[in-house]
Parts: structure tokens; C-alpha cells; sequence
């Protein structure tokens, strides 16, 4: 199973759900590897440098070389998966959903440091130059392909949202937290998709 | 048969149950959160990425848009402030 991480800051958020369900998977016999997307976690190239198109050439190779057969993307991680790969999407979430939130995170810490800054002008200079958000210093060429990037509901992958999962979701917490239920879902969905009919 | 707009009392609990999920706090916390109750700027984990998050959340879940120009200190400083904020942005609708 190729395990594609959440994007930027719900990465953190997901952390703990995301590796607790590797180990659930672990234990009912199904190996799994979760790459560090370039430019993001512990990968040593420069995040203004990536792309989406790279992110999945890059999500591809990785799934050849450890063999997968399945994938499983949380929340924009789906934005990387091969599309036509089997597997699960967790909480699937349009780039352009996932940049808003940055965005608006910006906006909202400059009126508190008294300066004004716009959605519009922020987009702007982010698709000619790039833009840091939240910390993250996005390229033109991600957050060009971000804005129009959106889940394929017709793909191989089957969409697991919050509610079957039940609780709050992880990724909106203000501090990074865990849940062992809803990681027992998450990993209980997986396996009884994976049984033989 | 026209839908009813939802009442005020539905934004509350909705509203509550996104605070619920953004602050992590127990039903019965966020339940005793009255008009005063500090938001921003007084609740240290609620920075401005949760915060972001928090209105994407009450787009989706009260089916409003929130514009740039609509954010400010006050109705993000206490529940009452963000209460009014979201029923005004319903009404709106």
C-alpha cells in the first residue's frame, strides 16, 4: 500500500492518524510505505521547486518501486495519486480548497500584524512568482496547478469521508491530536475492502 | 414548498459543534460558551491557520460565502461576535 500524506499543514494535523493506521494495517498483514512528497516533511528539495505534475511522477515511481498494488491518499494527498491505481481516498479535498485556507491564514496574520493584504493580490503574485503561505513557500508552478487540481470522483479509488469514520475531523484541530477509533475505522475500511469477495 | 431558512438556534448548534471540532473540547465545554466567551486572541491555540480553517468549516457546513473584507477582530474575538457574523452571512443568503 503507497500511503500519500496530507498537504502543508494538515499533514501535521494528520500525522498521528496517518501512521497509526499504517500500523493497523501492519497488523492484519498488509505492508505499507509513506514517501515524503519532495519538498515537503524531511525531503531535502526545495519545496518552490516542485510541482503537482512532478508530485505524481514522483508518487508513480515510488509505487513502482515498492511494488504497491494499492494506494491510500488522505485529504490532498489524492491530488498526487495515480489515478489509476486501486485504493482509498480519505476525506478527498480539491487544491484549490486546500490553498484557500492558506490564504485566508495569511490574510488574517497580516491584519493582525496591521498590514492588508487581499485573496486576490496574494493569488496573483502566487501564480506569477510564488507565494509563502502559513510558512510554506509555494512555487508558481504549484500553486498554479493547486488552484485547478480536484479529486476524480470516476477514478479507480473508492472516497472514504468523515462521516463514515465518525468524530471530529483531525485535520481542522487547532493543536495536532489523535483518535484510535477513528484510526480503527479508517484501517477497518481498508482491509475489509481489501478481504476476497 | 419554499425551504425554511434555518433558525437561529440551528446556526448555534452548528456553529458550536465546528468549534467542537477546531478546539477539540468536549460537547459539554463548548455547550456553557456564552456571547462573551474569548475567541481569537484569547484562546492561545486558536492561531490564524485555525482560524482559517474554522471559516472554510462554517462555509461548507452553513452554506455561506465569507468574503476577505468580512474578517475582522471583532467578530472573531468573541462567540457572540462570530454568532452574529454567521447568522447576518445566512440571512444574507
Amino acid at each position: 500500500m503507497l500511503v500519500l500524506p496530507a498537504l502543508f499543514d494538515e499533514a501535521n494535523k494528520l500525522r498521528r492518524l496517518t501512521v497509526e493506521v499504517m500500523q493497523r494495517l501492519d497488523g492484519a498483514g498488509i505492508d505499507s510505505v509513506l514517501p515524503d512528497l519532495p519538498g515537503c516533511n524531511e525531503s531535502r528539495q526545495p519545496l518552490q521547486a516542485q510541482s503537482l505534475d512532478h508530485w505524481r511522477q514522483c508518487a508513480a515511481a515510488a509505487a513502482a518501486h515498492f511494488s504497491a498494488t494499492h494506494v491510500l491518499t488522505l485529504r490532498g494527498g489524492v491530488l498526487a495519486a495515480p489515478p489509476e491505481m486501486p485504493g482509498w481516498n480519505y476525506a478527498p479535498v480539491a487544491g484549490r480548497q486546500v490553498l484557500r485556507a492558506m490564504l485566508r491564514a495569511r490574510t488574517i496574520a497580516a491584519r493582525e500584524a496591521g498590514r492588508e493584504e487581499t485573496i486576490e493580490a496574494l493569488q496573483q503574485t502566487g501564480r506569477s512568482e510564488g507565494v509563502e503561505l502559513a510558512g510554506w513557500p509555494l512555487g508558481p508552478d504549484l500553486f498554479a496547478q493547486l488552484e485547478s487540481a480536484a479529486p476524480q470522483p470516476d477514478g479507480a479509488q473508492v472516497e472514504i469521508d468523515q462521516g463514515a469514520i465518525g468524530g471530529g475531523a483531525l485535520w481542522l484541530r487547532a493543536e495536532p491530536d489523535e483518535s484510535p477509533a477513528q484510526a480503527d475505522a479508517l484501517s477497518a475500511a481498508i482491509t475489509t475492502g481489501l478481504a476476497p469477495a | 414548498m419554499t425551504e425554511l431558512a434555518p433558525s437561529r438556534s440551528d446556526i448555534d448548534t452548528k456553529l458550536r459543534a465546528i468549534l467542537r471540532d477546531v478546539l477539540g473540547l468536549d460537547a459539554e465545554r463548548v455547550e456553557r460558551f456564552d456571547g462573551d466567551t474569548g475567541l481569537f486572541g484569547h484562546l492561545p491555540e486558536l492561531d490564524s491557520m485555525a482560524v482559517a480553517g474554522l471559516l472554510t468549516e462554517m462555509e461548507d457546513r452553513l452554506d455561506i460565502i465569507i468574503e476577505d473584507d468580512d474578517v475582522d477582530g471583532e467578530m472573531l474575538e468573541t462567540y457572540g461576535g462570530l454568532l452574529a457574523f454567521a447568522e447576518a452571512k445566512v440571512v444574507e443568503n
